[in-house]
C-alpha cells in the first residue's frame, strides 16, 4: 500500500519574458533553493531528484539533468528526469510524488523549468516535415478551431474568454511571481487587443516566460516534524490518449475526464464545486476555463462559461475560485507550468498564498496538460492526510 | 568593469537530419507525388486515416488497406490567422482548417482559400486546389489550399462519417 | 523492496538504418511480441505504461508523442515517459507498482539514430556555455577516458581488444545483433585507430531499433501463468558533470546503486552491462566487484548493437531471458546514461 506523502517546502523563482540575470543551471537553483528554505533543510537532507521540463529543443540542451546535476545538488543520488510534453509540471510532481509514496525515499526534490529566452521555442516546435503542411501557427494555431468548435457547441456568448482575461490577469496582479503585472487591465483592452488566431485574441493568450518551479515531498514522519504546515497529496493521476483517432472528442477529451475521475475518487471528492476550495488549472487560452469546467466536472457540458460569467471563478466573491495566482495566462515557463499549478494548489492549502490566498481554503486541485490536451496530471492536497 | 560583463552569447547549434516519414507515410507521399490521396483502414475499427501514420491509434494496430479518397472535404473547425507565416506569400488574415476528406474518419490542418473569411463556416463543403502537376514533389502541399464549393453544408453530427462519394453514412 | 516480476521482453534487430520506419512502425512489432508472451491484447491490460525515448536523435520535438499511436490508448491509459533511456522508465514503473498504484507496467524504449550524426548531437548534452559550444563528440570524451585508464597502467589495449573480441562472439549466440564475428584480439589489435586510443570496434555502432518489457507483481505473474524472473533491487545513481571533478577510471555511482540494489547479497552469474566503448567494460567490471566467473555481456552488450533509449531496458530484459532459460539464477543488469558513464542504473534478477 502506498505510504503518505506531503509537500512540505515550495519555491518559485520570479516569472519574466527574459531571465538574462541567470543562466538555466542559475535559474533552477534559485528555485530548488528556496524550497528547501522553505522546507527548512539543506541540500544533503534531499535522497533524490526529480527533473522535468518540455521539450529539450527550447533550450538546445539534450537530456538536461547530466548537466544540471551541479545545481541541484544531485551528485551520488538518484535523479530522473520526466518528459510528458505541457503536462510535464504535473507530471513530475506525480512522479516524484511516487518516489516516497512507494516507500523508496523519505525526502525527494521536486524541479521544473523553462528558460525559453534562450531558444526559439515556436521553431522547436514546427519542424517541417513533409506529410503536414507547414503554417508555423503554434499551439494557439493548433488550439483556435477547437475554441471555435465549444462555443458552437455550447452557445457561449462571445466575450468568455475576455472575462478569463481580465479575471486571471487581476488576480496575478496580486501575486508578486508573476510575469504579468497587470492590475488595471479591463475587458475592452482585451476585446482590442490584436485577434492573433480567431477567437483567441492576443491579450486572449498566455505570455512566453522564464521561470522555475520547485517543490520538497516527504514522506508522513518527516512531513509531520516539518516546520511549516504540510500540503497532504490526497490524490494523484495521470491519462493519456492519442494525438489524433477517429472520434476524438478534442472540446472535452476523455482522457481529461477520466484522470478527474481518478484523482477524485482518490481524494473522496464526489462534487468538485461543492467539494474542492479552489483549483489550479492549466488555461493557456481564456475559453479553455469553462472548457476545463465541464471537463474536471465542475459544471455540465455546455454549462461551464455560465460559472465565468457568474463569476464563480473569481477570487474575489466566488464559490470556487480558479487560477487565484494569475495562472498560466498570466506566467508561461512551459516546462513548470502544470507544476506551477501543483504548487500554488498547495501553497493554498497551507495557507501561505499571501494575497491571492483563499480564505480558509482545505482542499484545492492542481491541473496540467500538454500536447493537444491529451496528456494530462493532476493531484488534490489538503490539509488533512 | 560593467562593461566586461558578459551577459549573452550566441552558441547556434545545427544539426543535420536525413528525415524519414515513415514506411506508412512514404506511401502516402508517393501516391500525393502523383496527384492522389490515399488514405488507410483499421483492420479492427474500419476507420480510415489520412494522412496514415502507420498505425490506428485508437486501437494500436498496424493499418495496411489503401483507400483512395476524393479531394473534396467538409470544414470540422477552423481558425482565422492574423499572423503572417514566415516564408510564405498568404497575406494574413487567412484561414487554417480542421478537414475532414470525404470516406476518411479523421481531419487534418489546411489551409482555406478563395473564400469570405466571414462566411466560412463548420460544416462547409471545400475541395482542392492543386498546384500545377510539374510541381508537385513529394508533400501536402502539392495541394496549394481549399475552397468552397457550391454543395449544401454538412450538419454537424455528420461531420468525419460521409463515404467516397461524399455521403453522409446511413443517409438515403 | 517486494520483487516485481519480469514476465515478457522483445527487442527488434540492431539496425544501422531502419529506413524509413518511423516511432510508431519500430515500436509495434516488440508490443506484439511482449503482448502475445504474456497473453494479453494491447496496453489496455496493464495498469501503467512508461517510455523512454529522446527526441535529439531523429531530429523532432515528442518524439514520444507518436508513440503513443503504438498503443491503443482509447479509452485513455495511465501512462508516463522519461527522456532517458527506457530503464529509467522500468524504474518509474517499478515506484508505481511498489507504491501499490499498479499492479503491472508494460515499459518500453525506441531510438531512431541514424537520420543524424550521433555522436555529434550527444555533444549538446554537455553544459551549454562553456561546453557544448566545443562541440566535443560522445567518442572524444571516451576517448579521453580511455586514455586516462592506458597511461595510469589501470588497462592494456590488450584488454580493450579482449573486451571486443569476447562481444563479437558472444553476439554470434543474437541474432538481433548487427555486429558478430570471430575477432580475435589479434585482429582487433590490427585495427587502424579511429579516435586514439579507439579503434572503431572499441565503439558500439549507431543503432535503430526499439524494445519492450511487461512487469508486474508476482500476483499477477502467476495469474498470467508465464515464466517470469523477479527484480530483487534496482537503485541508479548520478554524479557531476564536470568530468576533471570525476575519477574516470572507476564508476562511483555504477558502485552506489548496486550496493543499494543489494548486488553483494549472493553471487552475481551473469551480467548484461551497458559499456557504449570496451573500456567502459572494464570500469564496470571492477567498480561491481564481479566474480572471475561471472559471464559478462552473453548477449555481445552494445558494442554488438546499441539502441540508444532502449538498449538500457534490453540489458534487464537480456538478463530476463536467460534466467527463464534457466542459464543464470542470479543476475546484474547495468544502464548508462551520460558521456563517460555519467548516471548508471543497477537492477538485480533472480529465478523465481
Amino acid at each position: 500500500m502506498a505510504e503518505q506523502a506531503a509537500v512540505i517546502g515550495i519555491g518559485q523563482t520570479r516569472y519574466s519574458s527574459k531571465r538574462g540575470d541567470v543562466s538555466i543551471a542559475g535559474l533552477v537553483r534559485e528555485a530548488a533553493q528556496a524550497a528547501l528554505t522553505d522546507a527548512e533543510l539543506t541540500w544533503a537532507d534531499i535522497d533524490a531528484v526529480v527533473l522535468g521540463k518540455a521539450p529539450d529543443m527550447f533550450e538546445g540542451v539534450i537530456m538536461p539533468e547530466c548537466y544540471l546535476v551541479d545545481a541541484l545538488g544531485g551528485h551520488g543520488k538518484p535523479m530522473l528526469r520526466v518528459h510528458t510534453a505541457g503536462s510535464v509540471g504535473g507530471s513530475t510532481a506525480v512522479v516524484a510524488a511516487s518516489h516516497v509514496q512507494s516507500g523508496t525515499f523519505q525526502r525527494v526534490l521536486a524541479v521544473t523549468f523553462e528558460k525559453q529566452s534562450e531558444s526559439n521555442a515556436m521553431w522547436a516546435l514546427s519542424n517541417p516535415q513533409p506529410f503536414s503542411v507547414h503554417l508555423n501557427a503554434g499551439a494557439g494555431g493548433y488550439f483556435a478551431p477547437i475554441i471555435r468548435e465549444y462555443i458552437r457547441r455550447s452557445g457561449a456568448p462571445a466575450d468568455v474568454g475576455i472575462k478569463v482575461a481580465v479575471k486571471d490577469r487581476r488576480q496575478g496582479a496580486r501575486n508578486p511571481l508573476s510575469h504579468l503585472q497587470l492590475p488595471d487591465i479591463t475587458e475592452e483592452e482585451v476585446a482590442q487587443s490584436m485577434m492573433l488566431w480567431d477567437p483567441i485574441r492576443f491579450l486572449e493568450a498566455c505570455p512566453s516566460s522564464d521561470g522555475a518551479c520547485a517543490m520538497v515531498i516527504a514522506s508522513e514522519a518527516l512531513s509531520k516534524v516539518a516546520p511549516r504546515k504540510p500540503a497532504w497529496i490526497r490524490g494523484a493521476a495521470m491519462r493519456s490518449e492519442p494525438t489524433m483517432y477517429a472520434g476524438r472528442d478534442e472540446v472535452d477529451p476523455r482522457a481529461g475526464r477520466d484522470c478527474a475521475a481518478d484523482v477524485y475518487a482518490q481524494a473522496g471528492v464526489t462534487d468538485p464545486r461543492r467539494d474542492l476550495d479552489c483549483a489550479e488549472v492549466y488555461v493557456p487560452f481564456s475559453w479553455y476555463e469553462p472548457m476545463w469546467l465541464e471537463n474536471l466536472g465542475f459544471a455540465d457540458t455546455g454549462q461551464g462559461w455560465k460559472l465565468t460569467l457568474e463569476g464563480a471563478t473569481a477570487l474575489d466573491g466566488g464559490d470556487i475560485p480558479w487560477n487565484c495566482s494569475g495562472g498560466v495566462l498570466s506566467s508561461n515557463p512551459i516546462g513548470a507550468s502544470g507544476m506551477i499549478r501543483f504548487a500554488e494548489a498547495a501553497r493554498q492549502v497551507r495557507g501561505d498564498a499571501g494575497d491571492h490566498q483563499v480564505e480558509g481554503a482545505r482542499l484545492a486541485l492542481g491541473h496540467a496538460y500538454g500536447g493537444g490536451a491529451q496528456f494530462f496530471a493532476m493531484w488534490i492536497v489538503g490539509t488533512e492526510k | 568593469m560593467a562593461d566586461d560583463i558578459i551577459s549573452e552569447m550566441a552558441a547556434p547549434i545545427y544539426l543535420p537530419y536525413r528525415f524519414t516519414a515513415g514506411r506508412a507515410p512514404a506511401r502516402f507521399l508517393a501516391q500525393v507525388r502523383r496527384g492522389v490521396l490515399t488514405g488507410q483502414r483499421c483492420p479492427r475499427c474500419e476507420k480510415v486515416y489520412v494522412p496514415p501514420r502507420g498505425s490506428c491509434a485508437a486501437c494500436g494496430v498496424a493499418t495496411e488497406e489503401e483507400v483512395v479518397l476524393p479531394d473534396k472535404a467538409t470544414v470540422e473547425s477552423f481558425t482565422i490567422v492574423y499572423l503572417p507565416i514566415p516564408n510564405n506569400p498568404i497575406e494574413p488574415p487567412y484561414i487554417v482548417a480542421n478537414l475532414v476528406l470525404d470516406g476518411a474518419h479523421i481531419s487534418f490542418i489546411h489551409l482555406l482559400s478563395e473564400c469570405d473569411n466571414q462566411t466560412v463556416r463548420i460544416g462547409q463543403r471545400v475541395q482542392a486546389v492543386w498546384k500545377d502537376p510539374e510541381d508537385w514533389d513529394y508533400a501536402l502541399d502539392n495541394i496549394r489550399y481549399f475552397r468552397p464549393i457550391d454543395e449544401g453544408d454538412v450538419p454537424v453530427a455528420h461531420i468525419g462519417h460521409l463515404d467516397v462519394d461524399g455521403n453522409w453514412e446511413g443517409d438515403t | 523492496m517486494n520483487p516485481v516480476a519480469v514476465v515478457a521482453y522483445s527487442q527488434s534487430e540492431c539496425r544501422a538504418d531502419a529506413g524509413a520506419m518511423n516511432e510508431v512502425e519500430m515500436i509495434m512489432p516488440q508490443l506484439q511480441a511482449v503482448y502475445e508472451q504474456v497473453g494479453i491484447d494491447n496496453a489496455q491490460d496493464v495498469d501503467f505504461v512508461c517510455s523512454g525515448s529522446c527526441d535529439y536523435l531523429q531530429g523532432a520535438a515528442f518524439a514520444f508523442v507518436a508513440g503513443v499511436d503504438a498503443l491503443g490508448a482509447v479509452p485513455p491509459i495511465c501512462e508516463s515517459h522519461v527522456e532517458m533511456d527506457a530503464a529509467w522508465a522500468l524504474y518509474e514503473a517499478i515506484l508505481k507498482i511498489r507504491a501499490g498504484h499498479a499492479q503491472s507496467a508494460l515499459i518500453y524504449g525506441f531510438g531512431k539514430s541514424s537520420p543524424g550524426e550521433l555522436p555529434t548531437v550527444l555533444s549538446q548534452q554537455l553544459d551549454p556555455y562553456y561546453l557544448a559550444p566545443l562541440w566535443v563528440d560522445s567518442i572524444a570524451l571516451a576517448a579521453l577516458q580511455a586514455r586516462l585508464m592506458l597511461d595510469s597502467g589501470a588497462i592494456s589495449e590488450r584488454d580493450m581488444a579482449a573486451v571486443v573480441s569476447r562481444a563479437r562472439r558472444s553476439a554470434r549466440n543474437n541474432p538481433a545483433a548487427q555486429f558478430a564475428g570471430d575477432a580475435t584480439i589479434e585482429e582487433v589489435l590490427s585495427e587502424p585507430y579511429y579516435l586514439s586510443p579507439l579503434r572503431r570496434s572499441d565503439c558500439c555502432p549507431v543503432s535503430d531499433g526499439a524494445s519492450a518489457m511487461i512487469i508486474c507483481t508476482v500476483d499477477q505473474a502467476r495469474a498470467w501463468g508465464c515464466p517470469y524472473a523477479l527484480i530483487t533491487g534496482i537503485d541508479h545513481r548520478i554524479e557531476t558533470h564536470h568530468l576533471t571533478l570525476r575519477d574516470l577510471c572507476d564508476s562511483s555511482s555504477t558502485r552506489q546503486a548496486a550496493q543499494t540494489a543489494g548486488a553483494g547479497e549472493g553471487h552475481i552469474d551473469t551480467a548484461e552491462l551497458y559499456a557504449p566503448f570496451s573500456h567502459q567494460e572494464i570500469i564496470l567490471r571492477r567498480s561491481l566487484s564481479l566474480p572471475s566467473d561471472c559471464i559478462v555481456n552473453p548477449s555481445g552488450g552494445v558494442l554488438a548493437g546499441n539502441l540508444m533509449m532502449a538498449s538500457g531496458l534490453s540489458r534487464v530484459g537480456e538478463v530476463f531471458r536467460r534466467i527463464v532459460a534457466g542459464d543464470s539464477t542470479r543476475g546484474l543488469a547495468h544502464a548508462t546514461s551520460g558521456p563517460c558513464l555519467q548516471h548508471n542504473l543497477v537492477a538485480v534478477l533472480e529465478a523465481a
